[in-house]
């Protein structure tokens, strides 16, 4: 190594808030911790998730209560509140599912080249992304 | 390795549940995705509008609820372990990482009861 080359960074002891933003992370790892990012939020959203599968096959009436839910919304909550919840369900799972299946399909074809890594990793967030944006318009209507 | 493997120094993972808990994982994914699929498809294939009665009704059948609750034991796995991942990650004070597997596991056995109750209320 000559002295001309300039001594690579070198990352010990990651602080969060110091280290994390400056480092560049590769499409593959957007997809990796977006991917335990969206596990976590749909844990946390699992009771909401629950509540809405509930009232959506009890009944008629409160069918219709969760329908208005999303448009005048309950109590103090407004509906719009609603929508950018489920708007973030949809998008937590459709990021999930897709970088899931990314996964097996690595795993089952062994698909494990830096090139594959970075193509499939690049589709996934496209394909996510933009289903949630039509899922969304479709939510809010757009269309 | 510690000498000292007791009390709070005992190590409490790598207790050789790896390669279960990862198949484990992506046998419930791959239900859990098929699912999704058979949902997916009869509300794609129902002709006219989705009310509450075609909507309910595709949970009516027994074959249906089998099928849901099978994805909600499914689901209870696969969460758990993802949950217990990142756990591990991230929390290394034992204590508090005990109290937070607690917590997680009551919250999933609670969200799947509830799950259940819906289901069977039909």
């Amino acid at each position: 190594m000559t002295e001309l080359v300039r001594k690579r960074p070198e990352f010990r002891n990651i602080n969060a808030l110091k280290d994390l933003p400056s480092y560049r992370l590769p499409a593959a790892g957007i997809v990796s911790i977006l991917h335990r990012i969206s596990g976590f939020l749909m844990f946390l959203l699992m009771p909401l998730f629950i509540w809405l599968f509930d009232n959506s096959i009890t009944s008629e009436i409160s069918y219709a209560k969760l329908s208005a839910a999303f448009g005048i919304g309950i109590g103090f909550v407004p509906g719009w509140f609603f929508k950018l919840l489920a708007l973030a369900l949809i998008w937590a799972y459709l990021h999930h599912f897709i970088a899931g299946v990314r996964h097996i399909y690595m795993d089952a074809f062994h698909a494990v080249t830096k090139e594959f890594g970075k193509s499939s990793a690049v589709a996934t967030l496209v394909l996510s992304l933009g289903l949630t944006a039509v899922l969304g318009a479709k939510l809010f209507g757009l269309y | 390795m510690s000498s000292v493997n007791y009390g709070s120094k005992r190590i409490v993972t790598g207790a050789g549940y790896g390669f279960r808990d990862w198949l484990a994982q992506r046998v419930t994914a791959v239900l859990m995705a098929l699912f999704t699929v058979v949902l997916l498809a009869q509300v794609i294939f129902t002709s006219g509008p989705i009310g509450y009665e075609e909507w309910a009704g595709i949970f009516a059948s027994q074959w249906m609820k089998v099928l849901t609750f099978s994805v909600i034991i499914a689901l209870l796995y696969h969460v758990w372990v993802g949950m217990r991942d990142i756990w591990m990650d991230y929390v290394k004070p034992l204590a508090l990482r005990l109290a937070l597997h607690v917590f997680t596991l009551v919250w999933l056995v609670g969200c799947a009861g509830w799950a259940v109750q819906a289901l069977w209320r039909l």
